[in-house]
């Protein structure tokens, strides 16, 4: 694979025999419209024909199918997978579109115009000419309080969302405090309660009124969602026990943020660990402007 | 039957519910047929009948679970006054039955969320009509286990853990949390034994006084109406074949079917 921000042109990259962006003009234009329903609507959740792509669930094919349907031929694009550029999943899905639409990639937050992400909220503040698109794996917040999904049809319908707060409730009984770490429920613009993907709720916060359109795939459950530009985005509570994201009580290893959300790496088998940002750009952008040294480097 | 009933209601009361002629068919097959009555207030109403006379159907169609083939239910709301059951909206309807209603099912399981605690059990109601202040919830729910008898260092057991009885009670608890003024029981002591049974109708007899509810039961088990129920309907065959105050009908019952009922209880 060539450098990543080594832009080449469509016709020197894209795949003999397949459409611009793998999908055809037709399903792109159903996606298209599923997407304007779903802005229309914040939160709710729209149906819509998904269709195979060449990797399997799991994987993104809900997210894939957005950014085929939404990405031009003057987008840049950038996949991040729990934050970083270079992981499995990002590196698939840009080989992907960098074969089947030859856009340009980059890794840089600020310069791209699509993000797509995999369970990470970029740390850098998206902008309003920005769109985030999320993989979702299970679009349903009910889905493990209600299996029946007439029935869940039915309590989005009329905002029966009474049953959210049981699972809090539970977290709180049982261990003091609510454990709800990821994928952490959502009130979009004061109607719908919506699962916002597998994001540590560290990143909620930046949800609430992001200027950059947020867009939600669901391939294997063939759902769209999207927060609007500027929407209120809320995280369900309790008044006695209110919303609070986990900070680490450590700073980046290598950059030494503090704000940033991070991973911990077990380096050796005498309990070594290292902590970084997970999101890999932030990280290295703040090396680059000569932040902090690394650890590794000051040893 | 509504002059018996006037007995028990006091001068200008509406009746809480007013049933008229309700039937319901699965195809051509008859569930229940022509059913009228009024429910009081206050009054507990017992509906007795052999498998298959169309108890629980009449109980769906009552309860907002299952529309009536023809006929209405219209049911007298604390301060909007009377509401057509099935003409009200889905959502209003489903208001009433998660708040001035209550339903408690003959197997705990259908009522109960089984995979969470207790507390959470009881304070689900209140959850879903706008309570979020987790330390209320958590004082209500304390509160309503110690009424059903349950101790409160069982506040964080899961439904599991506990025994027929108990869940049972648990349900009857999660149901009365909201203050309802009407709850349908169907069976409530179906599947539980003579001793813990007595227990239940105790506590449930207790209930009710106190807190001045309605109830509608379904059961098969004459000793349970005779205990909980101010008036019977004896169904057969998806109709009402006989009605009356409890005692009246279980000492002199006047259909066959209810004398063959009466009968048919073994002395202990």
């Amino acid at each position: 694979m060539t450098r990543l921000d080594d832009r080449a042109g469509p016709s020197e990259i894209g795949v003999a025999g397949y459409n611009f962006a793998y999908l055809d003009e037709q399903t792109k234009r159903m996606i298209r419209r599923t997407i304007l329903k779903a802005v229309a609507i914040p939160g709710y959740q729209v149906a819509f024909g998904s269709r195979e792509m060449p990797l399997a669930y799991g994987w993104g094919t809900g997210g894939m199918q957005i950014t085929a349907a939404i990405v031009g031929s003057d987008d840049t694009l950038k996949v991040i997978d729990q934050g970083a550029d270079d992981t499995t999943n990002a590196v698939s899905i840009r080989r992907f579109f960098n074969r089947t639409a030859g856009v340009a990639m980059t890794e840089r937050t600020a310069a791209a115009s699509v993000i797509q992400t995999r369970h990470r909220i970029p740390e850098t503040p998206l902008r309003d000419d920005q769109i985030l698109v999320y993989q979702v794996p299970m679009p349903e917040p009910l889905r493990y309080l209600e299996p029946r999904e007439t029935e869940t049809q039915k309590m989005h319908a009329l905002s029966e969302y009474g049953v959210m707060h049981v699972k809090l409730y539970e977290d709180i009984a049982r261990h003091g405090r609510i454990t709800t770490s990821y994928d952490y429920p959502v009130l979009v613009n004061g109607r719908y309660v919506m699962a916002p993907s597998p994001i540590p709720k560290f990143d909620n916060p930046k949800m609430d009124r992001m200027p950059a359109l947020q867009l939600f795939g669901a391939g294997r459950e063939k759902r769209i969602y999207a927060v609007p530009p500027y929407t209120p985005v809320k995280s369900l509570d309790f008044e006695d026990h209110p919303f609070s994201i986990d900070r680490q009580p450590q700073n980046c290893d290598l950059c030494g943020s503090h704000e940033s959300f991070l991973d911990e790496i077990v380096t050796d088998d005498a309990g070594g660990r290292l902590y970084v940002c997970s999101d890999t750009d932030y990280c290295r952008e703040r090396r680059e402007a000569g932040g902090v040294m690394s650890r590794s480097a000051a040893e | 039957m509504s002059a018996l009933a006037k007995g028990l209601a006091q001068d200008g009361e509406q009746p809480l519910l007013t049933v008229r002629d309700v039937s319901r068919y699965y195809g051509a097959r008859l569930g229940c047929r022509d059913i009228s009555f009024d429910l009081w207030p206050g009054e507990v109403l017992g509906i007795v009948g052999e498998s298959g006379s169309g108890k629980s159907t009449l109980l769906n169609c009552l309860s907002g679970k299952l529309e009536p083939s023809g006929g209405e239910v219209v049911y007298e709301t604390r301060h909007e006054g009377p509401l057509d059951v099935y003409r009200a909206s889905e959502a209003r309807r489903r208001l009433l039955l998660r708040t001035d209603w209550g339903f408690v099912h003959q197997n705990p399981r259908d009522g109960l969320r089984m995979a969470v605690s207790a507390g959470a059990n009881v304070g689900e109601r209140l959850m879903a009509v706008g309570d979020r202040h987790y330390g209320n919830i958590r004082a209500a729910a304390t509160d309503w286990l110690g009424r059903v008898e349950i101790a409160a260092d069982r506040l964080d057991d899961r439904p599991t853990a506990f025994s027929g009885g108990m869940q049972q009670r648990l349900q009857i608890a999660r149901v009365l949390v909201t203050k309802p003024r009407l709850v349908f029981m169907d069976e409530p002591t179906g599947g539980l034994d003579v001793s813990v049974q007595a227990r239940l109708l105790d506590l449930l007899r207790g209930l009710v006084r106190d807190l001045g509810l309605a109830a509608i039961v379904v059961t098969h088990d004459l000793a349970v109406v005779r205990l909980l129920a101010h008036r019977l309907l004896v169904m057969k065959d998806g109709e009402v074949v006989e009605h009356g105050l409890t005692d009246r009908v279980l000492d002199d019952p006047q259909h066959p079917y209810t004398q063959l009922l009466v009968s048919s209880v073994l002395p202990p």
